[in-house]
């Protein structure tokens, strides 16, 4: 069940950046009505199946993956922009909640910029937008000196094609874990 | 005579190119001019040095040939096969051909002290003048340097003949600092790599452990400044040429980037971003204190300093997207060519976004990256904001810086999406675009001054 449940939120997750391909989201990880149950008259089935234990594939309460998977580590940030839009808001709501479970964990925000401008201002414009997140998860109680920020500028791209899809995507804040987390 | 005709082609195309700058077209027009012929036989030499001998003169031939002045007679068309350093060639045999230039050189060996040296020769003959043309004041110039040098002997007599005929300052005997690349777009291993300026006895200087970027030239050519990510924290390195040796500059607890030595070597101007705010300071090298010089909560980096030290143009964004501005370096206001006193005046006002502003050497110029409609182009525009120029046009052209003379260009351009970037230079008319050859993808060249 729990097996199913994730996949779902796969496909949401990867529907959502599909649908929306000049600012991809990651949609946040959804619950699931369970699936039905048919129910058939037991006494017209000539083997009956046992139900098997289904064995937790999900990522560890604190850990990076759930991070990952369950909060979101990324922001994406419009052409030349570095506003926070509202889903932006969510993650990092989601992001701040997150990190007063787990107060021992400490991390970087790295800003980062499409290929489709100069080098040394997009190494300015990512520190800006790493700075943004860092502001806005202060602003929501997180501990400042746990965050550490750095600017990539053009330098580390997610998506390595040279397109809309793959810009919009290298335009973000990433929130990368350094330490603290569960494994 | 010869001189005089180059030099107008090249002042020509001063006069010539306005026309096209009001509609800020792109002048990458090609064949209008016509090249001055020369002819440049294979040097003398004797037994073991005919190789050598054969090897500059093709150096020789290939640095006047890169600037899109010359035609190289072949060697094939040439009569007279007689000839040496120290007579007066046949005219007639090189007019027949029609060759306006001529030059004789000859290569031999030399042991001072039990240390062998190589010696090359060289005079320039004006063919229809029928005379020699004096080469720093010289009948003719005479080079010797060790025979690892013998490269930057073929640059320099390179630079005499170039010189001699254009009226321009030399500059094939330089060097550039660049950006090696290799690996995969989202795990690229950037060093710091440098050539001869024609592409030769490329070496590297770093790793790749950490990434690097954007090199620059001390004027003294005995240092570099460049950004790199070592222990991930991104600062301003020196990189002393001589020794190898490393070091962070100053004590700046931000990322500082976009690093260029001010025109006297003694301040490196830098961009510091603190809590997200990117602005510009002065580092002296000799007092090691820090001046800030912009203070303004928009974005203001990529400074580089006029020739006479006294203003700086930088890039920011303060009005509402990247454009030019100058400033005075000593912070005091100024009369904006728009109008009005202000401590920062903008430049340029053209549709685009417009970065990486370099003063020329001459002082008369900004050359920059402008990005218009999905294209990129490399442009220059005077230091008043007039007679704005686009030379290049492409999927990416990015980070302009001149020649010592200021007479050429270089940049780095990825022809299409995807393609990886190479390094290529334009003349300043526009014309004669060329890639330098690089073993590896290449990005951020800077030229050196010129060599002793």
């Amino acid at each position: 069940m729990r097996r199913t449940v994730m996949s779902t939120a796969s496909i949401a997750l990867l529907l959502g950046a599909a649908a929306c391909a000049s600012k991809p989201k990651p949609a946040p990880v959804q619950e699931t009505a369970p699936v039905a149950e048919t129910t058939e008259p037991a006494n017209t089935r000539t083997v009956v199946e046992e139900p098997t234990r289904v064995i937790d594939a999900g990522p560890a309460a604190g850990s990076i993956e759930d991070f990952t998977v369950n909060v979101g580590d990324r922001v994406y940030f419009d052409l030349d922009q570095y506003r926070l839009d509202s889903d932006d808001q969510d993650i990092l709501q989601r992001q701040a909640a997150w990190l007063q479970s787990y107060p021992s964990v400490r991390i970087l925000v790295a800003g980062n910029c499409d290929e489709r401008g100069t080098r040394e201002y997009n190494l300015a414009l990512g520190e800006r937008r790493a700075s943004i997140v860092k502001d806005y998860l202060v602003s929501l109680g997180v501990d400042p000196a746990r965050i550490e920020t750095v600017s990539y500028g053009k330098e580390r791209p997610l998506a390595t094609a040279s397109n809309e899809a793959a810009w919009a995507l290298n335009r973000n804040g990433f929130t990368q874990i350094l330490s603290g987390a569960t494994s | 005579m010869l001189k005089r005709s180059i030099a107008a082609l090249l002042t020509g195309l001063a006069v010539l190119l306005p026309a096209a700058q009001a509609q800020v077209t792109v002048n990458i027009a090609e064949g209008v001019l016509k090249p001055t012929p020369i002819a440049i036989p294979t040097f003398e030499a004797t037994g073991d040095n005919v190789q050598l001998a054969t090897d500059i003169t093709a150096v020789v031939q290939n640095d006047l040939l890169s600037t899109g002045l010359f035609t190289i007679t072949p060697q094939s068309a040439h009569i007279q096969r007689d000839l040496s350093i120290n007579a007066q060639p046949r005219f007639a045999d090189w007019k027949i051909i029609q060759t306006d230039a001529l030059v004789v050189g000859e290569v031999d060996t030399v042991t001072v002290e039990g240390v062998e040296f190589i010696r090359a020769s060289v005079r320039l003959w004006d063919v229809y003048g029928e005379e020699v043309m004096r080469l720093e004041g010289q009948a003719g110039r005479r080079f010797t340097a060790k025979p690892e040098d013998w490269r930057r002997i073929a640059h320099k007599i390179a630079d005499s003949i170039y010189s001699r005929l254009t009226g321009e300052d030399p500059y094939f005997d330089s060097r550039i600092v660049y950006i090696a690349e290799t690996g995969p777009k989202d795990a690229r291993t950037k060093r710091l790599a440098i050539m001869d300026s024609d592409g030769a006895n490329v070496k590297y200087l770093t790793s790749g452990t950490f990434t690097v970027l954007t090199p620059r030239f001390s004027p003294s050519n005995q240092q570099i400044t460049y950004m790199s990510y070592e222990n991930n924290r991104p600062r301003v390195y020196l990189f002393d040429i001589q020794n190898g040796r490393q070091e962070v500059l100053g004590n700046f607890q931000n990322m500082t980037f976009a690093p260029r030595f001010s025109r006297d070597g003694q301040s490196v101007l830098l961009t510091q971003a603190n809590s997200g705010n990117s602005d510009i300071f002065i580092r002296d090298l000799v007092t090691q204190s820090t001046r800030r010089l912009t203070d303004h909560p928009a974005i203001d980096t990529s400074p580089s300093m006029s020739p006479d030290g006294r203003q700086i143009v930088f890039n920011s964004d303060r009005g509402g997207s990247p454009q030019l501005y100058i400033m005075n370096t000593d912070g005091s206001p100024l009369t904006c060519p728009s109008g009005g006193r202000d401590t920062a005046c903008r430049i340029t006002f053209g549709s685009g976004r417009y970065s990486t502003p370099v003063w020329s050497p001459r002082g008369d110029l900004i050359a920059f990256t402008k990005q218009a409609a999905g294209k990129f182009h490399i442009g220059v525009i005077g230091i008043d904001g007039e007679g704005e120029r686009l030379l290049t046009e492409s999927y990416l052209d990015e980070g302009p810086e001149w020649s010592p003379n200021g007479r050429v260009i270089t940049f780095f351009r990825e022809t299409s999406p995807g393609a990886g970037p190479k390094l290529w230079s334009v003349d300043l008319t526009g014309r004669n675009l060329r890639q330098i050859p690089t073993p590896t993808d290449a990005s951020d060249p800077a030229w050196s001054p010129l060599l002793n």
